[in-house]
């Protein structure tokens, strides 16, 4: 817009970038519009929806899952994919109850070897990816199972009962703030999206995941260390899930090797309609946080309408396509 | 209108969102005769055949083959009714031998369900055969096997094993070597003669020159004229092209020339399998060509100084001082820079927007404490806009909304945005129009004037010939010689990059 001169048909092609650029800003506005919406009927359908009890049951699952959702969505960014993401959850709690449990290890520091651990498996995850350059679905869809696998020995296929924790590492998974009623893992959640939302847009390290992901030889061609950064992001979203475990067995007191099953679809449906594209480059943890809040309104709302639960499946597929096939005929239109 | 066409197009308009790419083009091309369609980039002529090609629809006007109008939804129903199109980006399946490329198209309701391949390969490699290429290509290669320019002979020979009536060829030389280039002119000397209509789009003059019978000349969506070739000569095609008297396409070469301090030298160096043995000399503020037929290892040597690719014998001195680089990174930081020369695949975020493409190799530049100040990038975008000329409604439009000259000058930014002293182009004008062709040449003096010691890989003679102040040439992984000031021109070149062969 700096340009005087342009010529006659380059201002019209400016209207339209105008447009454009106001359809960019209005995806995420699209995604707010239909919580929006859906928090009206619900409160006009239930009269608990409104209270605040209401609200924090509905996230307080959310806000746990919701770390594996900003891990993914990096992820997805970066051109790749990360299925070993659940998996990860109940390996880590898994191996941090044992070293409470049985080596009687103080729990934040069995915690700390319980994220290394998760680190760990991030990290071979982007060793294969990287160095040997397998493709990153297979690689992570091995790792889900060897982690699964590795959990159910260590614990025997067992939950690991974890209810004599010390009270300050249960707060970590369900205190609450004083006097405020709000729970310590929704506002960690909050504090930590917010982090990630902003590093995404403004830092260098993160922007060079868009790069790679919108076109890995051109960011080659850049200068960019694309082996480094993709091995980060790997090692980045082991860390994350390793947290979300922790953080769960705070929470439920019991470590299941065979929990959260589904947890990384779940994540990757919420990235998805919060517009994060399957094949890297676009995305924002904004947009996903909001694909949380959707996923999370119609659990609820399945739950206070009485609605068969086996239907929040059903819902919840039906968004996802309808997500996906307004952002690609969008973008269709866009070409 | 003359009634005899073989293909006609009347009143033909299309408008992309806010663009207007076509309005009311009528047109017709005659059987047997090779009709080549000329314009800079974003005149229209990609949207015409697109629309000819079933790849677009139009929003007004008709198509006519033979008389008969004809309604075209789709490429496969363009194809169907005698319309083959030779684009120029390769649009094969790469995991699918070259004589399953070829015969696609024929693959149904033939065999009973089954594909013949003993006759598909043997029909295949009687097609290839009229293509002397200088590598032979074998009907049951993989086609990701093949380089760049034997997939391109495939692409054309796929377009023409299809028997058409017209056939459309979107700069099909691009990426051709000089002998592909001459089979190919020599096939469609052929096609003219068994009377099909050739339809013919380059920014090669020279060649519009060689093969085309008349030429339509399009510029901003409209026909600005239609003439036989020999009744234009080539300034007054230029001058309707861009639509104002373009002097002086060549800036005027350094008077310092060779003279200068030395920036860069090679010496000995190889790259196994590729070349080897290569050494030369780039000096302050000059530009040194590099000739010589594609896959002759230009491009590899390019990358192997600039440290995408390992090498594996000889050194390299930056003024003098010995380097050893290990990643393109290590190069950047040394001043030196590399333009790919395929911008869409391997230089270019298509879906980003141009201030993010700009400030990719730079962005510790516009960042503060490793965060992003849009202020800053966006006035580096908008610095580089303006002195590039680089048409765009804002820095945060997508890139891919911007003509292929425009992405180019965009890549250009890119590479200056880190004020380096030594500049590798590879191919830096491929498939943009004249106009901004020239602006390049001017854009690479300037930075030579600045003391800048620039590369430039290219395979069209004439640019080389008029910009460069010394030029290298190279054969087979080899530097068969350096030619210098009154010694540059396009024949001795020639001999040089193709004596060896004999």
């Amino acid at each position: 817009m700096s340009q005087l001169n342009l010529q006659g048909p380059v201002q019209q092609k400016s209207r339209l970038a105008r447009a454009l650029g106001g359809l960019v800003g209005f995806r995420e506005g699209t995604t707010i519009l239909i919580i929006l919406i859906l928090g009206a009927v619900m409160a006009f359908l239930s009269p608990v929806f409104l209270t605040g009890e209401n609200f924090s049951t509905m996230f307080k699952i959310f806000v746990i899952n919701g770390w594996v959702v900003i891990a993914m969505t990096l992820v997805l960014i970066s051109g790749g994919i990360d299925l070993s993401v659940a998996a990860v959850m109940a390996f880590v709690g898994v191996v941090a109850g044992q070293l409470f449990l049985v080596y009687h290890w103080n729990i934040w520091i069995a915690s700390l070897a319980g994220i290394g651990v998760g680190v760990f498996v991030g990290f071979v995850n982007g060793f294969f990816i990287t160095r040997v350059g397998l493709s990153p679905f297979i690689v992570t869809l091995a790792m889900s199972q060897i982690a699964r696998g590795t959990a159910y020995v260590f614990s025997e296929a067992m939950p690991l009962p974890l209810n004599n924790v010390p009270a300050g590492f249960k707060f970590i998974g369900r205190g609450i703030i004083g006097h405020t009623g709000v729970q310590f893992v929704i506002v960690l959640f909050i504090v930590v999206a917010i982090l990630f939302d902003f590093l995404a847009r403004r830092s260098t390290v993160l922007r060079k995941v868009y790069y790679i992901g919108s076109n890995e030889k051109s960011a080659r061609f850049s200068g960019i260390n694309v082996n480094r950064v993709r091995m980060g992001v790997y090692v980045l979203s082991g860390l994350l899930a390793a947290i979300a475990g922790i953080l769960a067995i705070a929470r439920f007191s019991s470590a299941p090797p065979y929990g959260y099953q589904g947890v990384e679809l779940d994540a990757i449906s919420a990235a998805v309609i919060g517009g994060t594209s399957m094949n890297g480059g676009e995305g924002t943890v904004l947009g996903a946080v909001l694909g949380i809040v959707i996923l999370a309104l119609i659990q609820t709302a399945i739950n206070l309408l009485g609605v068969s639960p086996y239907w929040s499946n059903f819902v919840t597929g039906a968004i996802l396509l309808v997500a996906v096939s307004v952002d690609f005929l969008t973008h269709r239109n866009r070409a | 209108m003359d009634t005899t066409a073989i293909l006609e197009v009347r009143n033909i308009s299309k408008r992309f969102g806010a663009t207007q790419a076509l309005s009311g083009i009528s047109l017709s091309f005659a059987p047997g005769s090779v009709h080549a369609v000329v314009g800079e980039n974003g005149a229209g002529k990609s949207t015409l055949m697109n629309v000819i090609g079933g790849v677009h629809q139009a929003d007004t006007g008709e198509v006519l083959l033979e008389g008969r109008q004809v309604h075209i939804r789709d490429p496969h129903d363009a194809l169907r009714i005698g319309i083959g199109f030779v684009h120029q980006e390769i649009t094969l399946c790469q995991h699918l031998t070259v004589a399953e490329n070829i015969f696609m198209h024929a693959m149904k309701g033939e065999g009973k369900g089954f594909v013949h391949f003993r006759a598909i390969n043997a029909m295949a490699r009687k097609l290839l055969s009229d293509f002397d290429s200088h590598a032979l290509i074998s009907p049951r290669q993989k086609v990701s096997d093949l380089s760049v320019s034997q997939q391109q002979v495939v692409e054309i020979v796929k377009a023409i094993s299809a028997n058409c009536r017209v056939i459309i060829f979107d700069e099909p030389t691009a990426a051709l070597t000089e002998s592909e280039t001459a089979a190919l002119f020599r096939i469609i000397g052929t096609l003219r003669g068994k009377g099909m209509g050739v339809i013919y789009i380059s920014h090669r003059l020279a060649e519009i020159y060689t093969i085309a019978d008349t030429v339509t000349v399009l510029r901003d969506g409209t026909l600005i004229d239609t003439k036989p070739v020999r009744d234009i000569d080539q300034v007054s095609l230029v001058n309707l092209m861009v639509g104002r008297e373009l002097k002086d396409i060549y800036p005027l070469k350094g008077a310092r020339g060779a003279g200068g301090e030395v920036l860069l030298e090679v010496k000995d160096l190889a790259m196994e399998g590729e070349f080897a043995g290569v050494s030369f000399t780039l000096h302050k503020g000059e530009i040194l060509g590099m000739a010589g037929l594609i896959g002759s290892g230009r491009t590899e040597v390019a990358r192997t100084i600039s440290g995408l690719y390992r090498k594996s014998a000889g050194d390299v001195f930056l003024m003098g001082k010995k380097v050893n680089l290990r990643s393109y990174k290590d190069a950047i930081r040394n001043g030196i820079v590399y333009l790919t020369e395929d911008r869409a695949r391997e230089g270019l975020f298509l879906d980003m927007s141009v201030a993010s493409n700009i400030s990719v190799i730079r962005l510790d530049a516009v960042a503060r404490f490793k965060l992003i100040q849009k202020s800053r990038e966006i006035k580096l975008a908008r610095k580089f806009v303006s002195e590039m000329q680089i048409k765009v409604a804002s820095v945060s439009q997508k890139l891919r909304s911007l003509s292929g000259g425009n992405q180019q000058k965009v890549l250009v930014s890119k590479l200056l945005s880190v004020s380096p002293k030594i500049v590798l182009m590879d191919e830096p004008t491929r498939g943009i129009d004249i106009g901004a062709k020239s602006q390049i040449y001017h854009l690479l003096r300037e930075l030579a004037a600045k003391g800048v010691g620039v590369i430039m890989i290219s395979s069209e003679l004439p640019e080389v010939v008029g910009v460069c102040d010394r030029v290298c040439v190279m054969y087979e992984g080899r530097m068969c010689g350096t030619l210098e000031g009154r010694d540059i021109n396009e024949s001795s070149i020639i001999q040089m990059a193709c004596l060896s062969t004999n």
